[in-house]
């Protein structure tokens, strides 16, 4: 659409059918709700030369006319009333839903996509009130924004509006500056990606203990009220604050991910890691409260402690698992984080992510043909940015690392009750404080 | 009936929309040029260059420039524009999603 509107060309987009309803929508959205664009059948991805012929040559399987038809009359057709401007038009949200039972209104958020599919917790005014009062700020003061993707319009939000999601989610009011943090990384979790991913948060610092975090006993799962709901509130803000999470329109992960229900959400186990706390490594003091933000988590890998024998084979093996473009999140329960000390000698984290790194190697031609790296990496090193573009001279059997240096990250969590622990991929985006909202 | 409750509304601030006007139609494709950007995603490459052949074979009056863009999709290119507006008329973009 940049081309057409910003430099004047007049264009045609050709997309995949299953993508009509989203990329009309986010025409709409852009200002251009006349834009031409044109569908062929989905997948384009793998088929051969021969198989995207027979797209080019056949039919529109939304319109049944023939593609080539329709973008020859997208460039040459005149434009209609859809493609003049300008106009403007306002999508104003009210602050209140018109009165309800508890009943109708739980169907009514329901059937608006305003829930995770589970029922809510009504966000009457004195539930609302009670959230915000746990903060300093202003219920006015925007927070940030917020857009389920690159192409779709950011969204403004204000203090009241993160306390609305926040009440709907079931956290206790002084979970609230945790929840506004959350809010104010701009990060969604809720994003549209087709690969389906969901975001883990990483609380750290003081407010864990304030508010009676997990980082123990089964701490990634439904067994901490904070956990459950801090995560559950950061699902439902991202959606609703971001103008939605709807599948088919704002929402077109394949697959879905259970991830999602409850972001992962966890506090760190500081007081058992024998390495410093992730938010000092990121340049906060321990004295601060942080919470830190992961997207992109899909993959997960896990085994039990680290064997004498074999233990580097067996985690660089868990390594090759992964995609090359879903960098290693290590989550260590405190048994296996020592036994990489023990077997490592890695005092420090920055030392096991240096072995980490240099284990994760695969060879050159495995490495550039995985279809993410094609889609993501390969285009980038073709126009010289590093580290990628020195990644495409090495020979086909020359093994490369598989991840940056700097997007492999550790994090110690768990209970101590046997040694087990896993790699989450996953993109580390941003450490927020958490004090800044209370 | 239940008891009647008056709740908050949890959807954010949209902003405001204005409409951008299209570009002004070609009268005809002959004798112009057309780029065939390609996304580099999901092998729009191969797509692009099938409808490059469809061209050369069924409108051969109409020059086609296959054109990669710079980067990945997610970064505008500006260079790629305005090279398409130095030296083309019209582009067709693919394969998006």
């Amino acid at each position: 659409m940049t081309i057409e509107a910003s430099y004047g060309v007049p264009a045609v987009a050709v997309h995949t059918d299953k993508f009509d309803k989203v990329v009309r929508s986010v025409a709409d959205v852009n200002g251009m709700p006349g834009f031409r664009q044109v569908f062929v059948p989905q997948p384009v991805m793998g088929k051969t030369a021969r198989e995207l012929r027979a797209y080019v040559d056949g039919a529109d399987p939304l319109t049944g006319r023939p593609v080539m038809q329709e973008v020859v009359e997208g460039l040459t057709r005149p434009l209609d009333d859809q493609g003049l401007g300008p106009t403007e038009f306002d999508r104003s949200t009210p602050r209140l839903v018109a009165p309800g039972t508890e009943e109708s209104l739980q169907r009514l958020f329901l059937e608006n996509h305003w829930t995770d599919c589970l029922p809510i917790v009504l966000p009457t005014e004195a539930r609302v009130a009670a959230m915000l009062a746990k903060t300093g700020r202003r219920p006015d003061e925007i927070v940030g924004r917020m857009r389920p993707t690159h192409f779709r319009e950011a969204w403004e939000y204000s203090v009241e509006k993160v306390a609305v999601n926040a009440v709907m989610a079931g956290a206790r009011p002084e979970y609230f500056p945790v929840i506004l943090a959350l809010a104010a990384t701009g990060v969604s979790a809720r994003g549209s990606t087709t690969s389906s991913a969901a975001t883990m948060a990483v609380v750290n610092g003081p407010i864990r203990r304030e508010i009676d975090m997990n980082a123990g006993i089964g701490a990634m799962g439904p067994h901490n009220h904070a956990n459950a709901t801090i995560g559950r509130a950061y699902g439902l803000l991202s959606q609703n604050l971001q103008g939605g999470s709807t599948p088919g329109i704002t929402y077109m992960g394949s697959q879905g991910n259970a991830y999602a229900y409850g972001n992962p959400t966890f506090a760190e186990n500081e007081e058992r890691s024998p390495w410093e706390p992730f938010h000092v490594q990121h340049g906060f003091a321990a004295t601060d409260s942080t919470v830190s933000v992961f997207n992109g988590c899909r993959s997960t890998a896990f085994t039990l402690g680290l064997r004498e024998k074999h233990w580097r084979e067996h985690v660089a093996n868990m390594l090759r698992g992964m995609d090359p473009h879903s960098p290693p999140t290590l989550l260590l329960d405190p048994i296996t984080a020592r036994q990489f000390i023990d077997r490592g000698g890695f005092t420090k984290k920055d030392a096991l992510i240096d072995w980490l790194y240099d284990t994760a190697r695969m060879p050159s031609s495995e490495y550039w043909d995985y279809q993410l790296v094609q889609n993501y990496l390969y285009p980038r090193a073709t126009f010289g940015e590093e580290p990628w573009a020195s990644k495409l001279k090495a020979a086909p059997h020359e093994l490369v690392p598989m991840f940056r240096r700097e997007d492999i990250h550790v994090v110690v969590v768990g209970g101590e009750t046997n040694g087990y622990w896993r790699i989450m991929g996953c993109s580390y985006q941003k450490t927020a404080s958490v004090d800044e909202w209370r | 009936m239940g008891e009647m409750l008056t709740v908050l509304n949890p959807v954010g601030f949209a902003p405001r929309v204005t409409r951008k006007a299209l570009a002004p139609r070609l009268a005809t494709l002959s004798g112009k040029t057309v780029y065939l950007v390609d996304c580099r995603f999901d092998d729009s490459d191969v797509f692009l260059k099938q409808v490059q052949a469809w061209f050369a074979e069924h409108m051969p009056s109409v020059k086609t420039v296959f054109k990669p863009i710079s980067s990945v999709y997610l970064k505008d290119d500006p260079a790629t524009w305005e090279e398409i507006k130095a030296r083309g008329h019209a582009a067709i973009v693919g394969v998006g999603h």
